[in-house]
Parts: structure tokens; C-alpha cells; sequence
């Protein structure tokens, strides 16, 4: 789920003129290049831009002042454990999705990819009816005796990690699912007729195996989650601050432009971080 | 310890299938309560919320804005994007691997970014016009979709078949007709399935661009959701979800889920 996924689609022997179906990437090309980079170019230009000229007062601001640094520090932490927890969810998950077989993996494929199309706002609502005073998990634990008064459970960190992990689970769990299902299953086999034991086979064959699905997917739960706005604002409101809530913030009520381009660079640089880490993992897993 | 590991795995994958739908399974029931508020269990049966939708102010022109942006952006990129992935596997174009890269790279940048840069943008050029930024921003945002999987479905071709066609009788556009388009056919159905989706489901691009008067669906959803929250809301998701399955078994029986989403 990567653009390293993709196979750089071979080219022709060298071309002697410019070949003219070559034209007809241009207008693509132009199309993104004023209506994507121009932009993007112009919002980098504008974090290092002062009233006077060249001015890193915006980076000073982000980086030097312990609130904004607590933000990103936050940001990278809901990050973390989203990602972690996502991982020790799916990876077990996705290879019983491979291993499903005929009718079975169609439906369970599809119970996991429609969360995918519903509505991040639905989604975020539905925890809410969950997680309330009122909702249905202290309904369900109520009834169970497991409590005897209903817990707060909404605006709770507990319950932010719950409702990212909800989000961005099926972001993990397909692109290995989709790596197990081209593995070959008679290679722990092999490996056990030569005498491995159930866990050297794991650890050796299986899980190196099914490496290149694990990176894509947490680089794609990773970027997703430190960038997430919608879920921790429903979830938490201003009492977790992530650095695009203060983007956002800083466009939209402040009106301080320079604060919010410095910290959209920050988040810039880490989402560039996670792509270029994991294409540079992708191509070591794949070089062997 | 090998049935130990099967029952991980399968108990692992039925508690994520078990929690991935709890959200959205549990909106259906409010829906239908009789109450204001939405207390689980919900207290006796009615549709008044559903009649309650058209009452809502906004809420039904967002949804057509939102469709209409979401087909228009869908339908500009699947052409921009269809007639740069030819150019990508039959041209020789200098630099074919940075050029899918870029192409596709919309797709890794965070949303709120993508969103303040063509904020910013807009105002600089003098481009007011909330309706015709959220078009422009919502091809950018598709883009990424259609050239994945139509790039995906053009190079797994063998355009040799094509020749075989012409050599077997078939004229030139009625061999492409015939052979090129039933094998690419997937990959663009799934390609601009997901890119209506992306677009459909903005939000963070589309919060920076909107204003009182032009509001998306996710935007209007989410202030009704802070100004009033009732089951009203309950029953649009619903509404919402219901679309989502339909469309979801069309997009299965016409090309294979599976096969869609392997791309």
C-alpha cells in the first residue's frame, strides 16, 4: 500500500526524439505541479518568510517553546502506541484472514474492508454511543456485574487509543494480509520436515517473510495516526493537543500563519521521514 | 503449539472484526429510539429521525455538493490520470519511476497540510471561489487513487493481445473494445471507487476551504455533531452505511472484491 509497492513500469529502449505519447503525461504532470507542489513549495516558503524578509521565527516558536514541543511529543506518542497496537491486533488477524478459505475470506474480507468506506465522522460518533456515561459498554458491563456504577470513559486517553486503533486497524491489517497470501504455505513445512521446532519456523521463516507487509503497514498506520485530526478532536477535544489540531488552530482561529506553516513543516518532515525510512527498509527486505 | 498459534490468529482476527464494526453497528439501534438522547438500550421503535433529515439545515445540499465534487474530481482524474499512466507504460518518458512517484505522492502527505497549502494558495492567486478550490484540491486528493490502480492494471497488460486481436480481424479501436478495456476495467472501477470514497469522506483538506455557504458533507456532519447531537445523526449514518454496503456488493459482483482491493 505503497508507492514503492508499485512496479516502476519498464521503459522502452531509449527513445531517439522525444516519443510523442510521452505528451500525454503533461497534463497530469502540469495539473499537480501548480495545484500540488506550487502550493506546497509556497507554505515551506512561508514558514521561513518574517515581516522583514527571511525569518526562522516560526521554527524558534515551534521548537523552542515547551508546549508546542509537548504537542509533537504527544503527537508521536499517539503515533506509537496506535501503530503498536494495531500491529499486535492485525498481524495475528491478517494471517487468519490468508488462510480462510473460499466463501469464508470473501466475507470476512469484506467485514474487514467496510469500515474502510464508512465515514471517519460515523465512525467517531459510533465510539461516542460506546464509550458514553449511558452507552452501551457500561450498559454491557453493568449487566454483566462487572461494575456497579457506570465508569467516565469518554475523554479518557484509554479511550483516544481505543478509538485510533478502531480507525486505522484495517490500514495494517490488509497490506499484510495481502504479503501472507502470496507466501507459499509449504515453506514452515519444509522447514518442519527438517526438524524445526514451531518457533525457530516462526522466527525464520514466517515472520521474515512476512516483513514487507508489516513495514508497509506500519508506515501507513504510523503517518496516518501522528497526522490524525478528526478522531482526537471528537475523542478529546483541546485536552490533546496534536500538532494538527494546532495547525489547524493556528490557520483557522489565530489567524498566525507563521506558526501554523512552521508546524505544518514539522509534520512535513516527519511524514517524509516514515515514507523514505520504509521504502529504504522495503527495497533491503526485497534485495536479498 | 501449531493449533496454539491457528487459534491466536483466528481469535485475533474475529475480536478486530468484532471491534472494527461495534461503532458502526451500534448507530443503527439509536437510530430507530424513541428517545431524544442516545441512551443504549434505545427505548422503543420510530422513524421520526429519519423524517427529522430533511429538516436539517444544509444537510441535504451537502450531500449533493459532496457528490457532485466527488464525481466531477473523480471523473477529472481518472481522465488526467488515465492518459498519464499510458504515457507512463507505452511512452518513453524520461524519469517514468519519479514521475509515478510524484503522481502518487499526494496520497503520503498529511491532509491538514495539503489542506493550509491550498488554503494559502488560493488567497495568494485571488481564487475566492470556495466551490471551485474544493474541485481543484479534491482532483489532487484522487489522483493518487486512479493512478495506482489504473497505472497497476495498465502495465499487468499485455499489449500483445491487442495485435492478436487486429491479426484475428478485429479493427483497431474494436480490438481495444473488446480486449483492453474488459482486462483494464477493474482496476478503473476500483480505482475511482476509492477516489469517490476519498473524496466523499473529506475532511481535513476540505475543513480549510469551505466556507458558509459551501459546506461538504463530513464538515456540515461534524457542526450538527457539535451544535446539536440527536439521533438525526444517527439516522443520516445510517443512511450513510446502508449506501456504503450497497455499493459494496455492486463493486463484488461486478468486479471481484478481492480483486479490487489486491491492487
Amino acid at each position: 500500500m505503497s508507492a514503492t509497492a508499485l512496479a516502476a513500469p519498464a521503459t522502452p529502449a531509449p527513445a531517439r526524439r522525444l516519443d510523442p505519447l510521452a505528451l500525454l503525461a503533461l497534463p497530469g504532470l502540469a495539473f499537480l505541479g501548480v495545484v500540488f507542489l506550487l502550493p506546497l513549495l509556497l507554505l515551506l516558503w512561508s514558514s521561513i518568510r518574517g515581516a522583514e524578509g527571511f525569518s526562522l521565527q516560526g521554527y524558534v516558536r515551534v521548537l523552542g517553546d515547551p508546549y508546542y514541543v509537548g504537542v509533537i511529543g504527544a503527537s508521536l506518542q499517539l503515533g506509537l502506541v496506535t501503530t503498536l497496537g494495531a500491529l499486535l491486533l492485525g498481524y495475528p488477524a491478517a494471517f487468519a484472514l490468508a488462510r480462510a478459505k473460499g466463501g469464508w475470506q470473501v466475507l470476512l474480507f469484506a467485514l474487514v474492508f467496510l469500515p474502510l468506506t464508512v465515514s471517519i465522522i460515523v465512525k467517531s460518533f459510533g465510539w461516542g454511543i460506546v464509550l458514553r456515561r449511558d452507552g452501551i459498554l457500561n450498559w454491557a458491563m453493568l449487566n454483566l456485574g462487572l461494575i456497579e456504577r457506570p465508569v467516565r470513559m469518554i475523554f479518557t486517553e484509554g479511550a483516544l487509543y481505543a478509538g485510533m486503533i478502531n480507525v486505522f486497524l484495517p490500514f495494517m491489517v490488509l497490506p499484510i494480509y495481502s504479503v501472507v497470501r502470496m507466501m507459499d504455505p509449504r515453506l514452515p513445512d519444509a522447514a518442519a520436515t527438517l526438524g524445526a521446532s514451531p518457533w525457530f519456523r516462526f522466527t525464520r521463516v514466517t515472520l521474515p517473510l512476512s516483513l514487507p507487509g508489516v513495514v508497509a503497514g506500519v508506515s501507513l498506520v504510523f503517518s496516518l495516526a501522528v497526522a490524525a485530526y478528526v478522531t482526537p478532536s471528537l475523542l478529546m477535544g483541546d485536552r490533546y493537543m496534536t500538532m494538527s489540531m494546532v495547525m489547524a488552530k493556528a490557520f483557522l482561529n489565530l489567524r498566525d500563519w507563521q506558526l501554523g506553516a512552521a508546524m505544518a513543516a514539522v509534520l512535513l518532515a516527519v511524514a517524509a521521514f516514515v515514507v523514505v525510512g520504509a521504502s529504504v527498509l522495503q527495497r533491503r527486505l526485497g534485495g536479498r | 503449539m501449531e493449533r496454539l498459534g491457528l487459534g491466536i490468529a483466528w481469535t485475533a482476527l474475529v475480536l478486530v472484526i468484532l471491534f472494527l464494526l461495534l461503532p458502526i453497528v451500534v448507530v443503527i439501534p439509536v437510530s430507530f429510539t424513541e428517545a431524544t438522547v442516545f441512551r443504549f438500550p434505545p427505548e422503543g421503535f420510530s422513524l421520526q429521525w429519519y423524517a427529522k433529515i430533511r429538516n436539517v439545515d444544509g444537510l441535504l445540499g451537502a450531500l449533493w455538493l459532496s457528490a457532485r465534487i466527488a464525481a466531477l474530481a473523480t471523473a477529472l482524474s481518472l481522465l488526467l490520470g488515465t492518459l498519464c499512466a499510458i504515457a507512463l507504460v507505452r511512452g518513453a518518458v524520461p524519469g517514468a519511476a519519479a514521475i509515478t512517484t510524484f503522481m502518487v505522492s499526494p496520497l503520503m502527505l498529511p491532509g491538514l497540510v495539503l489542506g493550509i497549502a491550498l488554503l494559502q494558495a488560493a488567497r495568494e492567486v485571488g481564487l475566492r471561489d470556495a466551490w471551485w478550490s474544493l474541485l481543484l484540491a479534491h482532483v489532487v486528493i484522487t489522483m493518487p487513487f486512479v493512478m495506482r490502480t489504473v497505472l497497476g492494471s495498465l502495465s499487468l497488460f499485455d499489449f500483445a493481445m491487442v495485435d492478436a486481436a487486429r491479426t484475428l480481424g478485429c479493427s483497431y479501436p474494436v480490438a481495444l473494445w473488446r480486449v483492453l478495456v474488459p482486462n483494464i476495467l477493474p482496476g478503473f472501477v476500483s480505482g475511482a471507487l476509492f477516489a469517490f470514497i476519498a473524496s466523499f469522506d473529506n475532511y481535513p483538506v476540505s475543513m480549510f476551504l469551505v466556507d458558509v455557504r459551501t459546506k461538504t458533507l463530513p464538515i456540515q456532519l461534524l457542526n450538527y455533531l457539535e451544535i446539536s447531537p440527536d439521533p438525526t445523526l444517527a439516522a443520516v449514518s445510517t443512511g450513510l452505511i446502508g449506501l456504503t454496503v450497497l455499493v459494496l456488493i455492486l463493486c463484488d459482483r461486478l468486479v471481484g472484491l478481492r480483486r479490487m482491493a489486491s491492487i
